[in-house]
């Protein structure tokens, strides 16, 4: 659906390339989720073939533990049996939270789990929460021509480099989605009209203010589904305030024989290619062929808003808090994707930035950037910090000309200095 | 003001760099940053066409940009089509107009022409239109356009001039035909276009040619991207076949002849086999010739100099200090033997150079692992050996390839080029299976490859590789679970 916004982009942007589009340009919905949905199908029977390939037996039920080495299995039907098992690995991720504080917040308003199936247009969105699960999904709503609001309580993106967030909202202000900073949502009421009304309260005022909307998205974080799985019954351990699963470094649980991965375990990066890479690696060690375990290290990941952002490693602010302010050095430049030049899009935020140790072979920590491709990007520059990448093996890559990346190669200019961060020609 | 120089004499300037393209830019800022007073001169000869252009070199004026800015154009193309797919409704009627693309390109060039002169006057550079041959060895004969002599002496002088076009040397081709260097400033649309060569050239063109929906037709003597890894390089010109571009193998032009003139006219051209007796006979509105480039380092004295060059390419032979055999006279850039022909690494040999030169550096040019994209319809980023250069230097049984096919994402609900986006890395097994050739074919290949370039400057092995975990969903993530091996089968 982001792509679907991007190609929005595009298509006002090829204008200025030469191509003729005769007006209106509109946008279906029921179109895009169609496709999407149908490529999504693709996959879960893709998943299921593969299972059957390899003689995975896969069983369409709910599991639960009844001891160590025993799982019960509930059918949505009803159906019940019990499996026993060696070992026993819990993989069952999160789903998003309802704010059940909020009246008319179950009733009334959507999540991600929803959204992607809906085979309707939202229509005019609130979205509740400024995690990127939030500002994801109001930035492509914005793309395809919706209008989109995030209501956020305090701050955007936390535990990401802050620097970094604000660029990434600021876009998304210019972009055209709007913003509800330091609000909170009070209650949402169905008007006979259908529409949602929605009253709030500014944090910095206290005054309520209202609007009507559509939908409403809650993207307030993500639970883990631990309360129906019986774990702490057989000795199963839960962090006291995640409720996830609490993990050593081999995945195992408090209980020797079970193990879990992904999202619902406590400490670990909630992203689909450490859960598979962990799962992997785990497969491998029980059956005895390796003793390799799973780094979450300097994990790369990226923002799909709008303006994309990719970063691996530390935060500007985490590595501070680490190292001391004395001890980094950022290298930080603001640079123009040269095909947002004809195109003569917004480019006050397409930055980069290289958190280093301040001292010896200038060690990097940390890298950041805002631009398109922004996991295209990232991902090669993430493999170079797992080789100990420094700055002086960053300045002494070669560039690829003409591209955002080669960017990474020519940064030279400190936070420290004070100097105008702006790259200028070629 | 007179400077004192080497040997007590007194010359004009400390550094007289001749051409201002890349390379001779970087060089004489940095130089000039180091205090020194600098010269650069630059000056465009016209194409047979007529075709001149501003400060910059190639790669700003007649390369890189307006290459990269109407590729951008034709994928654009694509993506008009795919917005469909994905719910964006708008007319069928769509249509490119080729004034209105060059037109923007070309401003957003002479931004960069305009930039570039503030940029030295800046740095107190003296940047002069003129054409630069030697008299002597420390002396410079500069012309401006009106045939104006000036001469300059120098201590030290930077050779930048950087290449032209090749013509065939077949009737008709300078009247008739256009190179890149008439292609990206053309007043009018090239309509059904016959492209000659199979160089980067050639395919670039050749694809946004036929992305923005003209009839391209491309003519190879024998291979494609030579040099490049023959594999990838057939991939990315299947790729081109497939989505229309018409590929006439084996061919080499023997005449051109005009029909019919016009913006654009009516052309003939005649071609014959390589292997049979066969000849072939098409008309096409433009030919572009693209079938390499030459040195320009015919004319600019370098005899008076005493400067050795190649006599079969043009090209200069430096040392790893980009010196030539005159040892006050140095060579970066394109005109350099044996060297990549790459815009950022003639800007990285122009810096280090001046830093040598004038900071006390001691840091060389790294030509070792450098990073370059294809801009091809299916784009080609590699870094490293091409296969047949490593099974060459290391055989095959000490080598690990591992390879796969990806779809990308984006592709999936328009439903394109399945299977057609293809990586492979290559391992090093004597050397801790290190990786020594990375090839990528699929969108966003420069970005893609660029951090996996810097990777293999750390010297980054297949193990560090697998232990990276990816970023979801993108296509470079591929690199990192990559298990199937071609010796597997």
């Amino acid at each position: 659906m982001h792509q679907a916004a991007l190609l929005g982009s595009a298509v006002k942007d090829a204008q200025k390339y030469g191509w003729q589009i005769p007006q209106p340009v509109s946008h279906d919905w029921a179109t895009l989720a169609e496709s999407v949905q149908n490529y999504v199908k693709s996959l879960n029977w893709g998943h299921r073939v593969q299972l059957q390939d390899r003689k995975v037996k896969y069983m369409n039920m709910k599991g639960s533990l009844v001891d160590d080495h025993t799982v019960r299995c509930l059918s949505s039907r009803g159906k019940e049996m019990t499996v026993t098992a060696r070992n026993i690995l819990i993989a069952t991720g999160g789903r998003p939270k309802y704010p059940t504080h909020v009246p008319g917040a179950l009733e009334f308003g959507i999540s991600s789990d929803d959204l992607f199936w809906l085979k309707e247009t939202p229509g005019k969105t609130l979205v509740v929460g400024a995690s990127y699960v939030g500002l994801e999904c109001a930035g492509f709503l914005t793309g395809i021509g919706l209008e989109a609001t995030v209501m956020v309580r305090s701050i955007a993106l936390r535990g990401f480099d802050q620097q970094m967030s604000r660029l990434v909202t600021d876009y998304m202000q210019g972009y055209g989605t709007r913003f509800c900073w330091d609000c909170v949502p009070k209650k949402v009421e169905k008007l006979p009209s259908g529409l949602l009304q929605v009253t709030w309260t500014d944090s910095r005022t206290g005054q309520d203010h209202q609007d009507t909307f559509n939908s409403v998205l809650w993207a307030v974080g993500r639970a883990p589904e631990t309360g129906t799985l019986n774990l702490q019954q057989v000795g199963v351990e839960l962090d006291g305030d995640t409720r996830k699963v609490m993990v050593a470094d081999d995945e195992r649980t408090s209980v020797p024989n079970i193990y879990a991965i992904g999202d619902i375990a406590q400490g670990r990066p909630e992203l689909t290619p450490t859960a598979i890479h962990a799962g992997k690696l785990l497969a491998r060690r029980l059956a005895g062929l390796s003793s390799q375990l799973m780094d979450y290290s300097n994990v790369p990941t990226t923002v799909f808003t709008p303006l994309e952002y990719g970063c691996v490693g530390l935060s500007e602010e985490e590595a501070e808090r680490r190292y001391g302010k004395d001890k980094v050095e950022v290298y930080h430049a603001f640079y123009k994707p040269l095909e947002f030049t004809v195109a003569e899009r917004e480019l006050r935020q397409c930055y980069i930035k290289v958190v280093c140790e301040r001292d010896g072979d200038q060690k990097v920590v940390g890298l950041h950037f805002t631009g398109p491709n922004a996991g295209e990007v990232t991902q090669g520059f993430a493999l170079s910090l797992r080789c100990g990448l420094s700055y002086a093996q960053l300045r002494d890559s070669v560039g690829i000309h003409p591209t955002c990346a080669e960017e990474l190669t020519k940064i030279y200019i400190t936070k420290r200095s004070g100097l105008d961060a702006t790259v200028t020609g070629c | 003001q007179q400077l004192l120089g080497d040997k007590s004499e007194v010359y004009d300037y400390d550094l007289i760099v001749i051409g201002g393209g890349s390379g001779g830019l970087a060089c004489s800022k940095e130089a000039a940053n180091l205090g020194k007073k600098v010269m650069v001169l630059d000056y465009v000869v016209p194409t047979p066409k007529g075709t001149t252009w501003g400060l910059g070199g190639t790669c700003v004026n007649v390369g890189c940009i307006p290459k990269k800015l109407m590729h951008q154009t034709a994928l654009m193309g694509t993506a008009l089509q795919d917005a469909r797919k994905f719910g964006w409704e708008f007319s069928e009627q769509v249509s490119h107009n080729w004034e209105t693309m060059k037109t923007a390109v070309n401003n957003y060039i002479g931004s960069l022409n305009w930039g570039y002169r503030v940029s030295l006057r800046d740095k107190n550079v003296n940047y002069v239109n003129s054409y630069a041959e030697f008299v002597e060895p420390h002396k410079i004969k500069a012309t401006n356009r009106r045939g104006k002599e000036t001469f300059h002496t120098a201590a030290k002088f930077v050779l930048a001039t950087g290449e032209r076009p090749r013509y065939l040397g077949i009737p008709g081709d300078k009247e008739y035909c256009i190179t890149s260097d008439d292609l990206f400033s053309l007043p009018y649309c090239p309509g059904k276009t016959l492209v000659i060569g199979a160089s980067y050239v050639a395919l670039e063109c050749g694809g946004f040619l036929a992305g923005l929906g003209l009839d391209v037709t491309i003519m190879v003597r024998s291979i494609l991207l030579r040099g490049f890894d023959q594999d990838m390089a057939n991939r990315a010109g299947d790729h081109m076949e497939t989505h229309g571009v018409k590929f006439l193998r084996k061919f080499v032009p023997v005449k051109v002849e005009e029909l019919e003139a016009g913006t654009p006219g009516r052309l003939k051209v005649t071609a014959k086999s390589t292997e049979t007796d066969e000849i072939f006979e098409g008309e096409y509105n433009t030919v572009l010739i693209a079938v390499g480039r030459d040195a320009c380092t015919e004319k600019i004295g370098l005899d008076q100099a005493g400067v050795k060059v190649n006599p079969k390419n043009g090209k200069i032979p430096v040392n790893d200090e980009e010196q030539t055999n005159i040892p006050h006279i140095y060579a970066i850039g394109d005109i350099l033997e044996g060297k990549w022909e790459l815009t950022p690494v003639a800007i990285q040999a122009g810096k280090l150079l001046a830093r040598r030169l004038y900071a006390g550096a001691s840091l060389k040019c790294d030509y070792v692992n450098v990073p370059t994209t294809v801009f091809t319809p299916l784009e080609y980023g590699s870094c490293g050996h091409p296969e047949e250069r490593a099974v060459e230097l290391y055989g095959q049984e000490n080598l690990e390839v591992y390879h796969s096919l990806f779809w990308p994402l984006e592709y999936t609900v328009p439903n394109r080029d399945n299977n057609r986006c293809y990586a492979k890395i290559i391992c090093n097994k004597l050397d801790d299976n290190r990786v020594i050739g990375f090839h990528y074919l699929g969108p966003n290949a420069g970005e893609v490859t660029q951090g996996f370039g810097a990777a293999m400057k750390c010297g980054v092995t297949k193990e560090q590789l697998d232990n990276t975990i990816g970023i979801h969903p993108t296509c470079a993530e591929i690199f990192t679970t990559m298990e199937v091996t071609k010796r597997s089968g």
